[in-house]
């Protein structure tokens, strides 16, 4: 029997990372910056995070350290890790103009490298022998989760016993996809996306929105690597463990057709699509189960196919997806 | 109401063509400018004297002759992916997906390696390994072009998810022909029989790629400038509804281009596998279908120059590489230098198409 009531938690913790990732992604294509930095940010996110818990728990027991703290100063230090790296996109391509898609891997490169880079030398500093970064004091403040969780039998296991940061990912989820559908500056922002010369023309900032909501969304994606190494992993950092999420997060914004509503069950969905192979009874057959881990990125392309075929209006990628703006070329 | 006249004291206007000399004394300067960041940094981290970094970073590519002949099949790598994606960037359409195009060439060639072996005579197989991965490529490509040209799907998005499906069935083949069993990877293949292994050039490894690669090069340049094909190639990317009313067919143009792109790719990881590495791993392209897109972009998309910029890379991703292991740093410092000096190249695109003007002051509003 398929043992939903472990796995479905284990898919939503491995959905979650995905879901930030997502949720920072869409608000920048909104903008019609077409961010391929994201799987760097999301490392530079992680490594920022590590970095600031790192120090401030060097030299400290458990109950030395504060709770308020030892939450603040990873959070700080991812946000602004990631955030870095959005002004540096925007800098490039809305300020610069430079080409989206090229200035984006190049991040991506930079990113993984950093993260990587320093996930190593990190462990240099601190002198231990160990093969990789633990910090399993901030991790558990990080997991901590309510006390009802455990009490509530099925119910607790399958909604109350994650870290905080979960929840926070879901909560912003739904208010980016509110904001973007239901608010004025979510329609300003949809605008540039779509027609950024008919925005300019009806007197909306078109460089001021496009760094706004690429900032704003590379330091959610950012908390999608903090999550990932604080909650998913334990406080362990392993150089390259996070692997291809950040490009399994640009997926997954294809696949909510850029909303972010649609993206809290769908990364749960897809976080069961990534680690199905674990569960699936196949017994000795290991290469079989490289197979299921294709699942996601088959049923990403069925799903910007069917979008292309039906072409329905709402469906489509922002109009200027990918396109720099320069009002001369008019 | 605030009714002050905005004066900037700056405005940015759209440069006329740029001598070529003059665009490329801008982007040497960004390159110098690059390195000096990089020494800076270098020594920051490790505390050594920057030209001790700059030493190592030459010894790394140029210090002995196998290093040197390393350097030029990579490069030969790298510009084979690279130039098999520009025409697909001419056309505006981004292919992502040089990586698993490029991989599921690998696959197939060693598919033939494996299977084949022992049923068919040497050069069967090495022809059955050519056409094979070729014709794996074209598909691999083939397919998000066809949806493009059909439907208009997003082609950045659908080859980008193409090289995960590819990683994946490449995995799944390494479980599947694992050898020794249980190891989980596939070792050298007929590594005693040599059965499809290319031929050795003047004893010389990497010659065969390198040669085969300049040919490509040389064709792919007349390709693009002097035929048919490439004017419209060109014609779509400037404009696709031009080149409807000048009655290219545009679906067909694209197909046609993301096909050639592919098969392109598909011959990259033929000679990976057939030539140099005769193995088969899920990483074994090593990220050159991205790295081939600034590549691409830097030369301009122009294939002879592309041959300066995929020095340029492969320089500085080998010479990072030697300057982490000299001062036992980690091997991804590498790629952090590689990252800084592409956003110093690519900021400096700015300054060759655009300029800036002062503003005279006194002027009309804006």
């Amino acid at each position: 029997m398929f043992d939903f009531i472990t796995f479905i938690p284990r898919a939503v913790m491995q959905g979650i990372p995905l879901l930030l990732g997502s949720t920072g992604e869409t608000l920048t294509e909104k903008s019609g910056n077409l961010n391929l930095g994201i799987p760097g940010i999301m490392y530079v996110g992680g490594i920022c995070g590590v970095i600031g818990a790192f120090f401030y728990e060097a030299g400290k027991t458990a109950q030395e350290m504060n709770t308020f703290l030892a939450i603040l100063i990873p959070m700080l230090c991812c946000l602004a890790g990631s955030l870095l790296m959005g002004l540096l996109y925007c800098f490039l391509t809305v300020t610069l103009r430079a080409n989206q898609n090229v200035t984006g891997l190049a991040l991506t490169t930079f990113g993984v490298g950093f993260g990587n880079f320093f996930g190593g030398s990190l462990i240099k500093l601190s002198g231990s022998e160990l093969p990789s970064i633990i910090l399993t004091n901030t991790s558990n403040i990080f997991r901590r989760h309510l006390a009802a969780g455990d009490s509530t039998g099925v119910f607790g296991k399958l909604f109350l016993s994650y870290g905080f940061l979960a929840y926070v990912a879901v909560i912003l989820a739904l208010v980016i996809s509110y904001i973007l559908k239901r608010t004025r500056t979510g329609l300003h922002l949809r605008a540039v996306g779509e027609s950024p010369n008919t925005a300019d023309a009806a007197g909306i900032n078109v460089s001021r929105q496009k760094y706004a909501a690429t900032c704003i969304g590379s330091m959610i994606a950012g908390l999608g690597g903090l999550y990932y190494v604080m909650d998913y992993a334990s406080g362990m950092w392993t150089n390259n463990a996070f692997g291809d999420r950040g490009w399994l997060a640009i997926a997954l914004v294809i696949f909510t057709i850029w909303r972010p509503n649609v993206g809290v069950l769908a990364s749960f969905l897809f976080g069961g699509l990534y680690i199905l192979h674990m569960y699936i009874p196949s017994g000795m057959n290991l290469a079989v189960k490289e197979l299921y881990k294709m699942a996601p990125y088959v049923v990403t392309i069925i799903v910007l196919i069917l979008t292309s075929m039906r072409n329905k209006r709402e469906n489509q990628p922002p109009a200027s997806l990918g396109l720099p703006y320069f009002r001369e070329e008019r | 109401m605030d009714n002050k006249v905005r004066n900037p004291l700056f405005h940015v206007a759209k440069r006329a063509a740029l001598p070529w000399y003059k665009s490329w004394v801008i982007r040497f300067g960004a390159v110098l400018a690059a390195l000096i960041v990089c020494g800076l940094i270098t020594t920051l981290v490790t505390g050594e004297d920057p030209i001790a970094v700059y030493v190592s970073m030459w010894e790394g590519s140029f210090g002995t002759t196998r290093r040197l002949w390393v350097l030029l099949q990579n490069i030969a790598m790298l510009l084979c992916v690279s130039l098999a994606v520009t025409p697909a960037f001419r056309m505006r359409c981004w292919n992502l997906g040089g990586e698993g195009q490029a991989l599921i060439g690998c696959l197939c060639s060693a598919a033939c390696m494996i299977l084949l072996s022992g049923k068919l005579p040497n050069w069967a197989v090495i022809v059955c390994m050519i056409v094979s991965s070729i014709l794996a490529g074209a598909i691999w490509a083939g397919i998000p072009a066809f949806f493009k040209a059909k439907y208009n799907t997003n082609e950045t998005l659908f080859t980008l998810m193409m090289n995960y499906v590819a990683t994946q069935l490449v995995a799944y083949f390494c479980v599947v022909w694992e050898n020794p069993k249980g190891s989980g990877q596939i070792g050298i293949i007929n590594p005693n029989t040599q059965i499809g292994w290319f031929p050795l050039i003047g004893g010389q490894k990497y010659l065969l790629n390198i040669i085969v690669v300049a040919l490509i090069c040389v064709a792919m340049h007349i390709y693009l400038n002097y035929t048919k094909h490439g004017y419209e190639i060109a014609v779509v990317g400037e404009s696709e509804r031009t080149a409807r009313y000048v009655g290219i067919k545009v679906g067909r143009v694209i197909v046609r281009t993301m096909v050639l792109s592919g098969a392109l790719c598909g011959l990259a990881g033929l000679l990976l596998v057939g030539s140099t590495n005769h193995t088969l791993t899920p990483t074994l392209v090593e990220g050159r279908g991205f790295t081939a897109v600034m590549v691409a972009w830097l030369a301009k998309f122009n294939p002879i120059w592309m041959i300066l910029t995929s020095l340029l890379i492969v320089f500085l991703s080998r010479g990072a590489g030697e300057i982490a292991t000299n001062f036992e740093l980690n091997q991804s410092f590498g790629d952090i230098l590689t990252g800084v000096i592409l956003f110093f190249i690519i900021g400096s695109e700015f300054f060759i198409n655009y300029q800036i003007k002062l503003t005279k002051s006194g002027g009309k509003e804006e």
